[in-house]
């Protein structure tokens, strides 16, 4: 797969602080590719240099292999979806999508032609009179999306799109975006804090934080194989524990040994081990490798979500299976579930 | 019980003050169409008054200056305070809030000291004018300076002068909260930054703009004060008026007083039932 | 956004001569004589004219309080009527604001002289007739008429922030009417009254024109002797340029004693 945009070694500073330090990344064409983090994390500034509304203090910005570092953001070929949308109120429908391609100068037939096939694309056929002031937050994210992707742009840069919609229309509108994506064949950069989102509909992950990258991956290594203990806490909940790294395929922790699948680690190498809430097994007290007390239990609809306190640590478990507060009970732990990641301060 | 009393008594005090704001005005109403020039006694009806008020050359030709002075003043401080208000949101804070500070001076002032203000700066000008026109020692290309400035050009400055910072309170805020991101997706949709101006920050500042212009028009129009220091011999409607108030007895004046309160009932009425139809009509489409 | 701060150039230029150097002119007349040279005698001489001076600060006071004390219940019932009955009610108020004040005082002329319609209807029941025109009564009242819509408004403006179920809890709380009044409307709806002070008093102080046609010669006020320096026969440009100073002092001590009021009450609320 053929590099789109790739950026090299990006600072951004914004009043003597660096919100980006020397970020590199590489994006891929036609790629679904999600920026999570948590907000101040950089990813919205690292979307708005590739837009061109920010100009990187050192560090280059690639287009298709070509630097477009000093371009200005009207000559880049990508548009953007910005976060409350940003529709032109004095406009209707038809004239905010058609808005980009007037600028082009292009034919009037033309114009109509792509911009209610646009408009068809998104589900808003016979809207192209309508206010956008008076349409609903879905429909408004709708006609900022045809805006963007009627100019037939390289890669769509999409700012926490769905931020403002309730929570129902925006799962709805998470696999559109992705079918969108798919029926267009671009690049859409995607930027979010709400790691579901990003697993749900990416490509690629990159998560960030305090200007940094801390992982890039698919949604199932993020999740399944976090590198560090940020990414492990912020993708879903863990259990993240310190633990030594006793040899290869073995560890401690929690006051046992273990067996895993990792190796290379250094001998007794101090190391943190992520264990996901619903990998721990409840079995009875005398089969568990570890035992603790059920403090508490909330049901969660599809699972129950028990705190389980053991040598003075605090387990979360999913299980489909609820124990009574007070209980003792076991704990069972697979080599696959255990990740062992180097340990890091904080 | 209670309730009703308080009710009844709400109503008759409404009643009360509508009837202060508004029984002298219905009085000289009426007088204007009387026959007598007694501002007391109504003697019969008549329009004999519309009729000289409309050959009245005074009036008319004051009239006319101050519709000029005013579409004049209006635009120029429109045009002024856009682009001042624009060149501001650009400032540090602590710059914006002297600059506000500065303009907010001729709306609080009492408009007595800015109209003797400004007369005073006129009155220093033509002295220097003088001066260099008088004396033997200034070399000959320096006398091009007009002494009898007092007419129209200082009208017309000294009505810009406190209309603009109408213009920049009216459409500085506007600008400050409009969505940054617009202007990006203009960009982003490939404007360049006059384009982006032209196109999409203009037209969202219209409203304000427009508004703007209108208070300069009526706030020019209605100005007495600040014209009277600094129109010389030159008279607009409302120094017309003062001079025809000064001759005590003249109905013509209640029928000026009529035409304008009719023309300015007509226009309100108007404005608000386009503006209700216009709303219904956003209704409607929801 | 557009940072083009070049473009605010001509309206700075515009600011600064004819906003601030005309005050720096006036200031310099106020402290220099007909020759140019330094004095403070043309502030000395405004000690002459104080009774001037707190007859037209008296006047606009009693203007201004008579205004706060008649707006205030109006603004209120107001407040509460239904939107579109306060549109209408508020066009009302706002309609002889849009009518030359001129015209206005000439209306009330008509009406006070000592012939004139009030007289003759008093007259009618066989009293009077009183002299009416040209008292100080006169001029106040002139004041409130003018400018009466200037409390009422800002008034309104912070009333309608007020929600009921505020007044509503006073009174559960076991406040009775006047309670409500002075420990609820009255703080809530300090910021108005604030503006609406300043609104009508500055004006007031500062007029020429109310005093000549309601009042006569024998009311004359600051405004009056300040037009009388400059386009009036006394001529005097020094003197006059002393008391616009001075009033510019007066009118800038209202104003930041009632916006420090205006001040406070945004903190209570903030």
């Amino acid at each position: 797969m053929s590099k789109i945009v790739s950026l090299q070694n990006i600072v951004v500073g914004f009043d003597g602080e660096n919100v980006l330090n020397g970020l590199s990344l590489d994006i891929h064409d036609k790629e679904f590719v999600t920026f999570l983090g948590p907000s101040g994390c950089g990813k919205t500034t690292t979307l708005r240099v590739i837009g061109g509304f920010v100009q990187p203090s050192s560090g280059n910005v690639f287009f298709d292999g070509q630097d477009i570092t000093n371009l200005p953001p009207y000559k880049r070929q990508v548009n953007t979806v910005f976060q409350k949308y940003a529709l032109f109120p004095h406009l209707n429908v038809y004239e905010n999508v058609a808005f980009g391609l007037r600028l082009k100068k292009m034919d009037e037939k033309e114009i109509r032609s792509r911009v209610l096939e646009m408009l068809e694309v998104v589900g808003l056929k016979g809207f192209e009179r309508r206010d956008t002031t008076n349409l609903s937050g879905g429909q408004q994210q709708r006609v900022a999306i045809a805006r963007g992707l009627v100019n037939h742009p390289r890669v769509l840069l999409l700012d926490e799109p769905l931020g403002a919609l309730d929570l129902k229309l925006r799962k709805e509108m998470q696999l559109e975006l992705k079918r969108l994506q798919q029926a267009m064949n671009i690049t859409f950069i995607y930027v979010t804090h709400d790691q579901e989102e990003a697993l749900t509909m990416s490509d690629t992950v990159v998560v960030m934080k305090d200007g940094n990258i801390q992982q890039i991956g698919s949604p199932i290594d993020i999740y399944n194989e976090p590198e560090n203990a940020f990414v492990a806490s912020f993708i879903g909940e863990s259990n993240i524990i310190d633990g030594i790294m006793l040899r290869d395929f073995c560890v401690e922790f929690a006051g046992n040994e273990f067996t895993c699948v990792d190796k290379g680690f250094g001998h007794n190498e101090l190391v943190q081990v992520v264990i996901r809430p619903e990998d721990i097994q409840v079995v009875p007290a005398i089969q568990g490798q570890l035992t603790g007390v059920v403090k508490e239990v909330i049901f969660k609809g599809v699972h129950y979500e028990m705190r389980v306190e053991q040598a003075g640590y605090e387990w979360i478990i999913h299980s489909t299976q609820a124990s009574a507060p007070g209980e003792l009970i076991g704990m069972c732990i697979g080599p696959d579930e255990i990740h062992i990641m180097t340990r890091t301060e904080g | 019980m209670k309730k009703q009393h308080l009710a009844a008594l709400q109503k008759v005090y409404l009643c009360l003050i509508f009837s202060f704001l508004y029984v002298p005005i219905a009085v000289m109403m009426v007088f204007s169409f009387n026959e007598s020039k007694s501002r007391t006694l109504f003697t019969g009806f008549t329009l004999k008054w519309y009729k000289s008020l409309l050959h009245n050359e005074m009036i008319l030709e004051a009239l006319w200056l101050s519709l000029v002075v005013a579409f004049l003043a209006a635009t120029v401080a429109t045009i002024l305070g856009v682009m001042a208000s624009i060149g501001i949101s650009g400032m540090k804070k602590r710059t914006q809030g002297v600059i506000n500070t500065v303009s907010y001076l001729p709306v609080v002032n009492p408009e007595i000291i800015t109209g003797v203000s400004l007369m005073m700066l006129f009155v220093v000008y033509v002295n220097v004018a003088h001066w260099l026109n008088s004396n033997p020692s200034v070399p000959g290309f320096l006398k091009f300076l007009p002494e009898n400035i007092f007419g129209f050009g200082t009208l017309l400055i000294a009505h810009i002068t406190f209309c603009v910072p109408y213009v920049i309170f009216n459409v500085a805020p506007k600008l400050r909260r409009m969505d940054v991101r617009m202007y990006e997706a203009a960009l982003d949709l490939g404007c360049n930054p006059r384009q982006a101006f032209f196109k999409v920050v203009l037209p969202e500042l219209m409203p304000a703009i427009l508004s703007a212009f209108l208070i300069s028009l009526t706030y020019s129009i209605d100005d007495f004060i600040i014209s009277y220091f600094s129109c010389g011999t030159l008279q607009t409607l409302p120094i017309a008026i003062y001079s025809m108030t000064r001759k005590k007895v003249s109905p013509e004046i209640n029928a000026l007083s009529t035409i304008m309160f009719v023309a300015i009932l007509c226009i309100i009425l108007v404005s608000n039932a386009l503006e209700s139809r216009s709303y219904r009509k956003k209704r409607i489409k929801e | 956004m557009i940072k083009n701060r070049k473009l605010a150039a001509p309206y700075l230029v515009w600011m600064v001569v004819f906003i601030l150097v005309p005050l720096a002119i006036v200031t310099y007349f106020a402290f220099t004589d007909k020759e140019g040279s330094f004095t403070l005698e043309n502030l000395m001489i405004i000690g002459q004219y104080s009774t001037v001076f707190v007859r037209s600060l008296l006047l606009a006071a009693e203007a201004t309080v008579i205004c706060l004390v008649l707006s205030f219940p109006v603004s209120y019932f107001l407040s509460r009527q239904r939107a579109a009955k306060q549109k209408i009610f508020l066009m009302l108020v706002m309609l002889p604001m849009w009518m030359n004040f001129l015209l206005r005082t000439y209306a009330w002329m008509s009406l006070l002289e000592n012939n004139g319609i009030i007289n003759r209807i008093l007259g009618f029941f066989g009293i009077g007739p009183f002299q009416m025109i040209y008292t100080s009564g006169a001029v106040v009242l002139g004041m409130v008429y003018n400018f009466l819509p200037y409390m009422i408004l800002p008034l309104y403006t912070a009333m309608t922030k007020i929600d009921n179920s505020v007044i509503e809890a006073a009174q559960d709380l076991g406040a009775g009417m006047f309670k409500t009044l002075t420990k609820v409307l009255i703080p809530l709806s300090a910021p108005g009254i604030a503006t609406g002070i300043t609104m009508v008093f500055v004006p007031s102080v500062s007029t020429f024109i109310i005093s000549r046609m309601l009042g006569g010669g024998s009311n004359m006020l600051i405004g009056d002797l300040i037009e009388l320096q400059f386009l009036g026969n006394s001529y005097n440009y020094n003197l006059g340029s002393a008391l616009s100073l001075v009033l510019m002092v007066i009118v800038l001590l209202c104003m930041s004693f009632t916006n420090g009021f205006d001040d406070e009450d945004m903190e209570g609320v903030v």
